[in-house]
């Protein structure tokens, strides 16, 4: 079994994002970046589905962006993966021209189904899973929380508004990884020290359009502090009416 | 996800290899998910957290520096190092255990041992099956293990084993113990193994350090131990020395992690607590702790970086792992200290890790070789006289 991962190179969650001078960009100072959590889901996902395929199956990790994307290529192949490929292109994508340059690649290999994460929790456009699949012509499904595969057919959970879709579809199929799909193992330090001897091939990325224009980034407005209505029963009352009233949530 | 992002000051990261980057970030990151959320619980039941040794073993950090036939990952001593320093970043206790299957038990075996026994037991050591301990210290012969009156005669077979060991780290959970007893006046390595009639190892209770980790007596009452578990290149007090120095190595490394753990938590809370007018960070007796704090951590962060190359390029003396033990360890305490007086009383909570880091590194200072004893090692060496016999 021939299968793709596709990842991307995100700030660390737990970073205080900070706008850069320009209104457009985040200011990457001292920004860590990681594997874009959703992606792990999907790396998890193609090892257990190639454990299970066993004989030659393989696992390739592509990745559109700058140089230091590899970081994220390689932490994916120290958990277990084969070897990665480097879509280059310095300047920033959107989704669709992301979706684009991974197609163009993909088609060039016979993947039997490609996992990704069902985002990326840099820009949050969930997009790219569903334009990889129109543009491949394959199946699709994505917020996926369930997978098995039967024959040559896979049957998918999804996870929908206030409960959950199974779907059937045939490969070859893009998958988007929700969390909740699996536990993604550690890498191990013999799977770090094995990774460097892989091979991660650098080529430009396929050229594209991007579509959508980042014109503005602006942080949410600073939280107020809370207001202090009384501290016994007799604040009850007051604080009822400001809920229903002001805050509207009751 | 990594809440801790460490304590970079000079731009370390930029003197490590991509490969000592993942290395680290991989132990940080099980450290922040498996170890940090439990690990109060633990101390203060005074239990290790055995359900960690599966997790440790299968990310691979038991006898990592080890050839990968023996289920090592053939990783250098700086890598090893980063790993200590995360693993204490959690706790002593932690990085104790891993230090003791590692350069304890797996290295003498390693080193010392027959083919067999290095088929034997190095496999099941790294998956974390078994468990090992290693018995030198005995209740009267602490910084003097040459004076040790554990001995064993020879008997058909074998050996008849008696004396008694203390304060030994994994004694009572373990499967196998490297013990170090006098055949004829000579120190040689034993292999006792657990339910061997004769050998007990009760725990000892009590302590107000490494609550997290298991530290025994091992009791040896006629223990018949057969030749073949009789490491065969063990030859005198040198080989248990090797031994300490490859632990005293790791914890030069480990209670760096301690003082970031220290550090971090004072830093945060020095900015959000706020006395009279402004957070205490504004003021400067806090900042000159803040600063004497960065200022120690940078400082043991570069000796350790190049004990590390100097370890893996083999110009490494073991005075030099003394003083790097030495002094990372006193000032890891200082720091623990330190960052207490910025917590003010909350510092005594375990809300904070800074009480339960302070009262590891009393133990820390102390085990591996005393700091006295590493002034009159490094002393001896400089000045050409031994202040001990």
């Amino acid at each position: 079994m021939n299968i793709a991962v596709c990842v991307s190179h995100v700030p660390d969650t737990a970073t205080k994002i900070k706008i850069g001078d320009d209104n457009k960009t985040i200011n990457k100072a001292g920004v860590t970046y990681i594997i874009n959590p959703y992606d792990e889901f999907a790396v998890e996902e193609a090892l257990t589905w190639k454990e299970k395929a066993g004989g030659d199956s393989k696992i390739t990790i592509l990745s559109v962006g700058g140089d230091s994307n590899k970081e994220t290529i390689r932490k994916a192949l120290a958990m277990g993966a084969d070897d990665g490929i480097l879509l280059k292109d310095d300047n920033p994508r959107d989704s669709m021209g992301i979706a684009k340059a991974l197609s163009k690649e993909i088609k060039s290999h016979k993947f039997d189904v490609v996992f990704c994460g069902k985002q990326s929790v840099d820009y949050d456009a969930g997009a790219v899973p569903q334009m990889l699949a129109e543009f491949l012509d394959y199946s699709c499904a994505t917020v996926v929380v369930a997978l098995k595969m039967d024959g040559n057919k896979i049957i998918a959970e999804r996870e929908v508004e206030g409960g959950r879709e199974v779907v059937e579809l045939e490969l070859p199929a893009v998958i988007g990884a929700q969390k909740g799909l699996n536990e993604p193992r550690y890498a191990s330090l013999k799977g770090i020290m094995s990774a460097k001897k892989k091979t991660i091939e650098e080529k430009p990325a396929a050229q594209a359009e991007n579509l959508s224009e980042i014109i503005k980034m602006y942080s949410p407005p600073a939280k107020q502090s809370g207001r202090i209505l009384g501290t016994d029963a007799s604040a009850v009352p007051e604080l009822v009416r400001l809920l229903r009233e002001e805050a509207k949530v009751i | 996800m990594n809440n801790f992002n460490g304590v970079d000051y000079f731009n370390i990261r930029s003197l490590l290899s991509e490969e000592e980057l993942m290395i680290r970030d991989l132990v940080r990151e099980f450290v922040s998910e498996e170890v940090i959320p439990i690990i109060e619980e633990y101390n203060r039941e005074g239990k290790f957290p055995l359900h960690l040794v599966p997790k440790i073993a299968e990310i691979g950090l038991l006898g990592s520096t080890l050839p990968s036939k023996y289920g090592g990952a053939e990783m250098n001593n700086v890598a090893y190092g980063l790993v200590m320093q995360e693993l204490e970043r959690g706790d002593s206790g932690i990085r104790s255990f891993v230090s003791v299957q590692s350069g304890l038990v797996m290295y003498p075996i390693y080193s010392f041992g027959s083919d067999e026994q290095k088929e034997k037991w190095l496999p099941q050591l790294a998956k974390g099956e078994r468990v090992g301990c290693f018995g030198l210290t005995e209740p009267d012969y602490g910084s003097n293990p040459g004076g040790m009156v554990t001995k064993v005669e020879k008997v058909d077979g074998g050996y008849k084993l008696n004396g008694a060991k203390m304060w030994i780290t994994n004694g009572t959970i373990a499967d196998v113990a490297v013990v170090w007893a006098k055949l004829k006046g000579v120190v040689k390595g034993f292999l006792v193994e657990k339910g061997m009639k004769g050998f007990s190892a009760p725990e000892m209770k009590g302590k107000h350090s490494l609550r997290a980790s298991v530290t025994s007596e091992l009791v040896f009452e006629d223990v018949f131990v057969p030749e073949e578990n009789l490491l065969p290149k063990t030859e005198g007090l040198k080989n248990p020395l090797m031994c300490l120095n490859q632990a005293r190595y790791g914890i030069a490394w480990g209670v760096v992690g301690s003082m970031m753990a220290c550090y971090d938590a004072a830093l945060n809370y020095a900015k959000s607590r706020v006395q009279f007018s402004k957070p205490i960070a504004a003021y400067q007796m806090t900042q000159e702790k803040l600063v004497y704090m960065l200022t120690e951590i940078t400082k043991a962060q570069l000796l350790n970086i190049q004990l590390g190359r100097m370890k893996d390029n083999g110009t490494l003396k073991h005075t030099h792992v003394s003083l790097a033990k030495r002094n990372n360890c006193e000032k890891a305490l200082d720091i623990a200290r330190v960052a207490r007086e910025i917590l003010g009383a909350n510092g005594i909570l375990d809300e904070y890790p800074v009480m339960r880091h302070s009262a590891n590194l009393e133990s820390v200072k102390t085990y591996e070789g005393t700091h006295e004893m590493h002034t009159l090692i490094i002393g001896e060496d400089i000045t050409g006289f031994a202040a001990f016999d």
